[in-house]
């Protein structure tokens, strides 16, 4: 643990100096800036900002965390061949790239909003669901990222597997789903459409925004299930807590990968 | 005393590929071992191996008399230069030190005369991304005796170091040998080990060849010059 | 008539008298009051807790209270308004309890003409006020705090039945069934009431033709807001909001004809308005703001048009049953709305299909709603535009705005 933090610490001064995660944060505040340019009031920035956080950010962290570790790799030994535990170092490595990742969004994103404050009222709680949102898929793409950057020893094979992990999850699987939705559209549907979601961590990120962007569109539908689930805190608690486990699992799985791997 | 290193029977394969099959070798205090191979003899498995960064599959394996076996303390003892230095590219030499320290915990006796010695000292302020390769080089150097190991690993060492650091490196190297230090050292170079080398292990097809002085191995080939007695080893492992 | 000669006849009788009641004067009940009242006379009602009835007035006169003067019921309608012409001002009523049985209000007034409630409250009462084949009445300034009980066990603040030209302002009324109630109620004017927190409807009224809404808030009710099987229902600028839930709307509209609805607006509700089987109704420069679905229309809706108004934010904002339906749209703003203005004269060059694909996808398959959002819903909804095969071409509005810039709409 005290490993683990002290690595932390070198790894954000490494990474906050990233020309790549200055240029991501970038390229976030100008778009949300721009939005806001474009005639766009605080809430509905944020509505035009939920693709972004669902589909864009995942994106740049699977990407750059599957590459970075490939990077990151003579480092790595480096660092092994000191006295220091592979777990405190894979934590190490992951807190390391995540924090400075979430950093750029919250910076980027937060930023324009905070210029834009006296202005006009900013919708507290669903720019706050949102850069949670986002944190916590950032945390999940990139344990995801070490996973698969662990698992293929080529780099060109790790990052293909990057990307089709992002446009399985981003894309595809909720065209599955609606497949699913349609094809069995007689039966009780609610607890698989439900069970289905919560597979896919970019599904449950966006559940998580509607249940504070579309209540009323939720809880307008007939169904008891959703109805119940959706309806109050139980669903922001267990989404949340889903959330976490796709942070978690992740990361236990590319522990184990990263404490037996040979470099 | 038990020795620095002491590998017994150590296998390693990777898929189909043996690399290690049953290495026993045993490194002594005070002197500095050469370790010699073609490529894919399985030197580098073997420096992997007693850093902790390769898993073996089969045999025992102590180092500085620990069992390597996952658990990190050992390597405080230890000093390890690679072949390819790599640092956080975005960190200053000053802050690769202090972190380094920093995992040692504070009040860690540091040796850092290398720094001065290579007229390092300032550019420590710079980001490691913007020094020359032979910079970094001598930084890693310079890293692998910051904290008097006993034990030094060395993959290549003098390779990207210029005449005059080389000779810097070498007083160096022999002092720590004079002050009880062993040394496993990987070279191509054999004109450097055979002015470096107390010892030698040759490895050939994941197996040890040879251990023992380099005189017993010059006598044992009837050769003068080490290159001759290496290239004969081989001609043997060939046979 | 007869009514309005003994009216007459009474005020022949003498000079209309003040008649101060309550404990420590000469008529120390309500009662005793009201037996001696005779037409034209006022009745002033001391502080005091009057639990009496229950009681009848049967002569025009007028009765005030003062703060603190509260009648207390019980199993009966407490105070019944037979005469005309009767004026009641700052009265409090006070539970009355439920009944399966019958309709027991706090106050009712049945057959009579010209009343004028004002400043009352009602407190913990099972019907509030109960109007009954009333003409002319006006009611206003009624506080109504239900029991909070169930559905079942709570009647309506305000209830109307069989009555006419009545004028109902300024009331606040929560806790009950439904707010106000009408049924058979016409030419009636409605107007800057506060109806929020009733179990069913904020306002609901059946058979009630010509009569005007206008003003109101109605928040947080059950179900909203229903008006069904009337005719020229006019509502302007009332306020319906937060009505959440299946089966809740802001406004339902159930088999309306020739009705106008303007600048009202909708928002944060399940579904902003449902319309169902209704005939030529026009919604003018009304605001849908963040509900579930903004519009629901019916393929059985005939002749609804859209001018002019404000869609934004909503999850869905319209949405029908079928690929036939057709509304007319014209002149609205959509913040969905991508196109572009080359003429710059304020109207997109491209029309906007309000019915997004997968609206009709959650409609024919309301599970599907879990994918609201997803990237590859909005995909489908995209290529659904560029060649629409599913959702109504009829409902297209051809001359979307670009812009919102309040009520220009309204002419």
């Amino acid at each position: 643990m005290r490993h683990a933090t002290r690595i932390i610490r070198y790894q954000l001064r490494d990474i906050a100096r990233n020309k790549w995660i200055l240029a991501y944060a970038v390229v976030l505040g100008v778009l949300t800036e721009a939005l806001f340019r474009l005639g766009g009031d605080g809430g509905r920035v944020v509505l035009s900002l939920l693709n972004v956080v669902l589909i864009f950010v995942p994106l740049v962290a699977l990407t750059f965390g599957t590459l970075y570790l490939y990077t990151a790799r003579e480092f790595i030994e480096l660092m092994l061949a000191q006295p220091v535990g592979r777990g405190a170092m894979f934590a190490g490595l992951w807190a390391g790239l995540t924090g400075p990742l979430a950093a750029a969004l919250l910076g980027g994103i937060g930023v324009p909003f905070v210029l834009h404050a006296g202005a006009m009222p900013v919708p507290a709680r669903s720019l706050a669901m949102l850069l949670g949102t986002g944190v916590l898929l950032t945390a999940s793409s990139t344990a995801i990222a070490f996973v698969l950057a662990l698992r293929f020893e080529d780099r060109a094979r790790g990052f293909g597997a990057a990307i089709l992990a992002w446009l399985l999850a981003a894309v595809v699987y909720d065209g599955l789903v609606l497949l699913v939705a349609t094809v069995f559209r007689d039966r009780p549907l609610e607890t698989p459409l439900l069970v289905l979601t919560f597979l896919n961590p970019l599904d449950l990120g966006r559940v998580l925004l509607l249940l504070d962007l579309d209540v009323a569109a939720l809880m307008g539908y007939t169904g008891a299930v959703f109805h119940h689930f959706l309806g109050g805190p139980l669903g922001l608690a267990v989404a949340g807590a889903a959330l976490l486990a796709w942070i978690a699992g992740p990361l236990a799985a590319g522990g184990r990968r990263f404490a037996r791997k040979d470099f | 005393m038990t020795s620095p290193i002491e590998a017994r029977n150590l296998t390693k394969r990777f898929g189909r590929l043996e690399v290690l099959r049953g290495v026993t070798l045993a490194l002594a205090p005070g002197r500095i071992t050469g370790l010699v191979g073609p490529n894919a003899a399985g030197k580098s498995t073997l420096i992997k191996s007693v850093l902790g960064l390769v898993k073996p599959d089969g045999g025992s394996l102590h180092v500085l008399g620990h069992r390597v076996n996952g658990d990190e303390r050992y390597r405080r003892g230890l000093g390890y230069m690679p072949q390819l230095a790599a640092f956080p590219e975005n960190l200053t030499g000053a802050e690769v030190l202090e972190m380094l320290a920093d995992l040692r915990g504070p009040g860690t006796p540091q040796d850092r005369s290398l720094l001065s010695a290579f007229g390092l000292e300032d550019q420590l302020g710079k980001p490691v991304r913007t020094l020359s390769g032979g910079t970094r080089q001598k930084l890693s150097a310079a890293v692998a005796f910051l904290f008097t190991p006993r034990l030094l690993i060395l993959d290549e060492p003098t390779a990207g170091l210029d005449p005059v650091a080389a000779g810097i490196f070498k007083a160096k190297l022999a002092e720590r040998r004079a002050a009880g230090a062993a040394v496993l050292l990987a070279s191509h170079t054999l004109s450097e080990l055979e002015e470096l080398a107390d010892d030698l292990v040759f490895l050939l097809e994941g197996q040890v060849r040879f251990q023992g002085p380099v005189a017993d191995l010059l006598a044992q080939t009837g050769e003068q010059r080490l290159e001759r007695a290496v290239a004969a080893l081989m001609t043997e492992g060939g046979r | 008539m007869i009514h309005w000669a003994l009216a007459a006849v009474a005020v022949l009788a003498g000079p209309p008298r003040q008649i101060v009641a309550g404990p420590g004067t000469a008529y120390p009940t309500l009662g005793a009051a009201l037996a001696a009242a005779d037409s034209g006379d006022t009745i002033r009602l001391g502080r005091g807790a009057y639990r009496e009835g229950p009681l009848t007035i049967r002569v025009p006169l007028t009765l005030t209270g003062e703060p603190g003067t509260v009648l207390y019921g019980g199993p009966f309608t407490l105070l019944t308004v037979t005469a005309d012409s009767v004026t009641l001002r700052g009265l409090e009523f006070r539970d009355i309890p439920p009944s399966a049985a019958e309709d027991r209000a706090a106050l009712k007034v049945a057959g009579a003409r010209g009343c004028r409630l004002e400043d009352l409250r009602f407190t913990n009462t099972f019907f509030g006020l109960y109007l009954s084949k009333v003409t002319g009445c006006v009611v206003r300034r009624v506080v109504a705090r239900g029991t909070g009980r169930l559905e079942s066990l709570s009647g309506n603040a305000i209830h109307s039945w069989s009555s006419s030209h009545l004028v109902i302002e300024d009331n606040d009324l929560s806790g009950h069934r439904d707010g106000i109630y009408f049924e058979f109620t016409t030419d009636s004017r409605v107007a800057g009431n506060l109806s929020a927190g009733n179990h069913r409807y904020g306002i609901h009224f059946m058979f009630s033709d010509g009569n005007t809404y206008e003003g109101n808030r109605f928040l947080h009710n059950g179900a909203g807001v229903a008006v069904m099987y009337s005719r020229r229902v006019r509502m302007t600028r009332n306020r319906f909001e937060d009505s959440w839930g299946s089966a809740t709307y802001g406004l339902l509209l159930k088999d309306i004809s020739d009705s106008e609805l303007d600048h009202n607006r909708f928002r944060a509700n399940s579904v902003g308005v449902y319309a169902e089987g209704t005939t030529r109704v026009t919604f003018t420069g009304n605001e849908f703001l963040g509900n579930g679905w903004g519009a629901q229309v019916m393929a059985n809706a005939v002749d609804t048009r859209f001018l002019g108004n404000r869609f934004e934010g909503n999850s869905f904002d319209v949405a029908t049953n079928s690929v036939h339906a057709s509304s007319e749209f014209r002149g609205n703003f959509w913040d969905r709305y991508t196109g572009y203005d080359l003429d710059r004269d304020g109207t997109g060059d491209v029309p906007f299909a309000p019915v997004r694909l997968f609206a009709l996808v959650v409609q024919q398959n309301p599970p599907a709603l879990i994918l609201l959002r997803s990237f590859f819903i909005s995909l489908l909804d995209a290529a659904e535009r560029v060649a629409p095969a599913l959702t109504p071409q009829t409902m297209v509005d051809q001359a979307p705005r670009l812009r919102w810039a309040g009520d220009e709409a309204a002419q």
